[in-house]
């Protein structure tokens, strides 16, 4: 398929602008800071940008389009109704620098959701301005940081401990933090080692960053002895709520011991994600970090809502203003939906995710025999061993079943990994097409193994080298200049790396 | 409304098959001392016509644009947004998509997302894009993490005529970044270039903003100039709009360019979500964060698009990635690709000269002195009002305008001052409009 600057003609436009009447025109701009060459901007008419990317989207894949198991995404039906609310003019239109008094059902949403997440995380304060989950983590270790600065405690404790499980989130924040990352083993039975953990806590260490249920879909039986280990040096514990799906009124993060929370609310509470964002990541604090959340803070005043910038032990600010707050309508749509049944929403996800377990794992392979939460992990190794399947080849041929596959080669721990996450919105059909085609793909694979390798079929593109695509480094297009990638060489085989989460 | 699909005659099914009596049972993992057992306390199920009245009624408590003259800028800003963004951006396959991780079922995004990186280039004169950052603040932190990593050092200068969130989000990330951040007041509502290369001694980066906080057109070659005598990596903070007719950062010696998407192809939604784009010369293309979109072939030899250089990325790299970034704000980039397709270079240029005149107008035509005088304005500008400007927003509100925002919320002696911003939504009449509330 063409690039739309490949279909573009000097001369066609699509927009035409105000011409407003008695308006002089714009003074000519110092000839030093005026654009010289203009930027080579796609010319199309309207009709062809329709078509372009309506041509795009027919290529492309989303939870509307079929069953999205990716695990630790939370790939669940996103309502149609929370578009249409996030798009009220009084929302969407809604100037950011408005007035408070003029914004007062803005700030009244935003209080509300905060309420809501502070009671199904049992925690004390909520701070909605994080970006996304990542920047969510980002900022919990801020707060971690300012905590103990403020205990004077900031230079001893350095240390952060995170699971071998973890998202590579975790790590590369506790870096970004500042922090020194120490790493903590997975036991046999897919819970934190606690024989391991004992050795790496101590009075340096500023908390732990936990993912619970894990990303093996494990809840980890040994929390609350976890927790006690941390909170008697005086160390803090995170929570990474990619998976709060599996346990919303069921297992509360603050009931479990940690003092911080960050929750994705284009995961659990159905925030599209849009092909790659945007995303939602508020945290919540027990009352001790809450003088640390960043400004503004939403705060009610009797009746009235406002905006406080007053917090002078505050770590400043994350992102620009108050944070997504479309992301903001659509998760408090979605929870106004449930309400305080939200607790069947988790109890389907589980439901959903054990059945698949269920059918699939006496042909592919368990490695922790365990019921699991709201997605399990299972491994190809077997299909590797005996008829050299990969897990990717099992991903690309469930492609041609119409499925997107689960995410692979995630958690590291566990090879040719298939982490597969059903989410509670699907029906038992789909889950039982699912399992079926996971079944017939382990059959090809002893008996047409080719199948697989030349997976997918029928799709816009066959398998794509993503080595030669490092390699050659083309992140944009040359116009006149642009190389043609058919012309140089293919690289060998793709490294596994974890795609998904 | 309800949200799960499962018949009761499923459930007892599917129990079945896993082996268990109960759905209680399938929780059995979970210590008793960290069960929860009451209800959440949270309000009764909602139907779907419930949920929409219940926030129609929230949304009629906002005054949003539409319903004021609102001169409010600021950083971010009323632009129109065309028809055919939201058409496509409301497209299933688009909308409800995850990350593009399995490259064949995701042609749709990369491509659109290595087109998305192209303009960016053109639009800022550099070699790459990233698919996206948070926003215009965050992209600000991202340039310094790159440029410390760059250079070896941790001085990062910020002009004090840069958007001061932008300023606040960068002290924010310092501490576990390990930079140390100076300020370099504007002298008259620009920076001095002189003062900025002093500053700029030792420094990883310098960032300022063109135009800046002000509305001010910075002489910003001479700026990059002076950052890059003391060898400190040039970063520009550009409006989009502007580029139609303001120089490209890429053309006057910067290493990189960030910036604020939201008024190409986003609604204002009281702040977010909107994309922050960030942009670089060559030589950083292995230290850029985020999502990168590269072109290659498939098998059978036909062009494609994958995530590509992903060796700098968190879910490969863990503690040694250069970013933790993992969800971005693809859909809001591609609503800004669609724009930019839809306005064209013509377009984009007329846009420029269209807020240029509008606000070239209002100056004239509001009787009140300019808090900087001698400079050239783009889209917005600081006015004196004499008084408290809070009351002066209060007052003109109540005439139905709102005459813009209170610098005095960042800046020392500027209590008595408006940034008043002009997009092409505004009309000569809402200028008149303006004249009058500021005149009662």
């Amino acid at each position: 398929m063409k690039l739309i600057f490949e279909k573009s003609r000097a001369g066609r436009r699509a927009a035409r602008l105000p011409q407003p009447a008695n308006l002089a025109p714009a003074p000519e701009l110092p000839a030093a800071l005026r654009r010289a060459d203009p930027p080579r901007l796609p010319e199309l008419p309207e009709n062809e940008i329709v078509r372009h990317f309506t041509e795009l989207t027919t290529r492309n894949f989303g939870i509307d389009t079929g069953f999205y198991p990716l695990g630790s995404c939370t790939m669940k039906y996103n309502p149609r109704v929370n578009e249409r609310v996030a798009a009220l003019p009084g929302f969407r239109d809604l100037h950011p620098h408005q007035e408070d008094e003029a914004s007062q059902g803005a700030l009244e949403l935003m209080h509300d959701l905060q309420e809501m997440l502070a009671e199904i995380t049992a925690l004390d304060a909520v701070s909605l301005q994080p970006a996304a989950g990542s920047q969510g983590e980002l900022t919990g270790l801020m707060l971690m940081r300012a905590f103990f600065a403020d205990r004077g405690e900031g230079d001893r404790r350095r240390k952060v401990v995170v699971a071998d499980t973890a998202h590579g989130t975790n790590p590369a924040s506790v870096t970004m933090a500042g922090y020194e990352l120490v790493k903590v083993e997975t036991d046999p039975r897919g819970n934190i080692d606690l024989d391991d953990l004992r050795t790496k806590v101590d009075e340096e260490t500023a908390g732990l960053m936990l993912t619970n249920p894990s990303t093996l879909g494990l809840f980890d039986e040994h929390i609350e002895e976890i927790a006690r280990m941390f909170h008697e040096v005086g160390s803090l514990l995170y929570y990474d709520g990619a998976n709060l799906n599996a346990v919303c009124g069921i297992s509360r993060p603050g009931d479990m011991g940690f003092d911080i929370v960050h929750i994705n609310l284009h995961k659990t509470f159905s925030q599209p994600h849009g092909g790659g964002g945007p995303g939602g990541g508020p945290i919540a604090v027990r009352r001790q970090l809450e003088p640390y959340l960043p400004v503004p803070a939403v705060v009610r005043d009797g009746k009235r809502f406002r905006l406080d910038y007053d917090r002078p032990k505050s770590i400043g600010k994350v992102r620009a203003f108050t944070g997504p707050f479309g992301v903001f309508v659509r998760s408090y749509a979605f929870i106004l939906a449930w309400g305080r049944e939200l607790k069947t929403m988790s109890e389907h996800a589980v439901l959903n995710a054990n059945y698949l377990l269920a059918r699939l794992k006496g042909v592919y392979e368990l490695p922790f025999d365990r019921l699991c939460m709201h997605e399990f992990v299972l491994s190809a190794r077997g299909l590797k061993r005996e008829h050299g399947i990969t897990a990717l080849d099992v991903a690309k041929r469930l492609m041609d079943y119409g499925f997107h596959p689960p995410t692979i080669y995630f958690p590291l721990i566990v090879p040719e990994a298939l982490m597969i996450e059903p989410t509670e919105t699907e029906t038992k059909e789909t889950l039982d097409a699912f399992a079926d085609a996971m079944l017939a793909i382990a059959r090809e694979a002893a008996e047409q193994p080719e199948l697989l390798k030349e997976a997918p079929h029928g799709r816009s593109v066959q398998r794509l080298d993503e080595v030669k695509a490092a390699r050659r480094a083309v992140v944009r297009y040359r116009f006149g200049d642009h190389p043609d990638p058919a012309a140089e060489p293919s690289a060998p085989a793709p490294a596994e790396a974890p795609k998904g989460v | 409304m309800t949200y799960v699909s499962l018949t009761d005659a499923d459930r007892e099914e599917m129990l079945e098959t896993i082996g268990v009596t109960s759905v209680d049972e399938l929780f059995q993992d979970v210590p008793a001392g960290v069960r929860f057992d009451r209800a959440l306390d949270l309000s009764s199920p909602l139907a779907e016509q419930e949920i929409v009245e219940r926030l129609e009624a929230l949304a009629a408590r906002n005054t949003p644009a539409g319903e004021e003259i609102s001169f409010l800028g600021a950083g971010v800003y009323d632009h129109y947004v065309p028809a055919i963004v939201d058409a496509i951006l409301q497209r299933g396959e688009f909308l409800t998509a995850y990350t593009p991780y399995q490259p064949e079922l995701s042609q749709g995004v990369l491509q659109a997302l290595f087109e998305y990186q192209t303009v960016i280039c053109e639009l800022t004169g550099m070699d790459v894009s990233n698919a996206s950052g948070y926003d215009g603040t965050t992209v600000a932190a991202d340039a310094c993490y790159i440029a410390k990593h760059a250079t070896g050092r941790s001085k990062v200068v910020l002009a004090e005529s840069l958007n001061p969130q932008v300023r606040q989000v960068v002290r924010t990330y310092a501490p576990g970044f390990g930079l140390e951040v100076v300020d370099v007041l504007h002298r008259g509502g620009i920076t001095d270039p002189d003062e900025l290369r002093a500053a700029a001694e030792g420094a990883a980066c310098v960032i300022f903003q063109q135009p800046n906080f002000f509305g001010c057109l910075e002489q910003a070659p001479d700026l990059a100039a002076a950052a890059n005598d003391a060898g400190a990596l040039a970063v520009a903070h550009v409006d989009p709009i502007s580029l139609g007719v303001l120089e490209a950062p890429g053309a006057y010696g910067c290493a990189i360019a960030i910036g604020e998407g939201q008024g190409v192809g986003n609604p204002l939604s009281f702040g977010g979500p909107h994309y922050g784009f960030l942009a670089a010369r060559e030589e950083f293309t292995r230290r850029m964060p985020g999502r990168i979109v590269g072109e290659t072939t498939d098998v059978g030899g036909e062009r494609g698009y994958v995530l590509t250089l992903q060796t700098r990325e968190q879910h490969i790299r863990r503690e040694k990635a250069t970013s933790n970034i993992t969800t971005n704000q693809t859909l809001l980039a591609l609503g800004g690709l669609i724009n930019l397709c839809w306005l064209g270079p013509q377009g984009l240029r007329e846009l420029g000269e269209t807020c240029m005149a509008l606000a070239e107008h209002a100056k004239d035509r509001l009787e009140v002195p300019l808090v900087f005088p001698e400079r050239t304005t783009f889209k917005e500008f600081a006015i004196r009002v004499g008084r408290p400007a809070q009351e002066v927003i209060q007052e003109a509100r109540k005439q139905g305008v709102h005459p813009g925002y209170p610098l005095g919320r960042d800046y020392e002696g500027l209590d008595d001052a408006l940034l008043v911003a002009l997009t092409e939504r505004r009309t000569v009449d809402d200028i008149d409009a303006l004249a009058e509330a500021l005149s009662a």
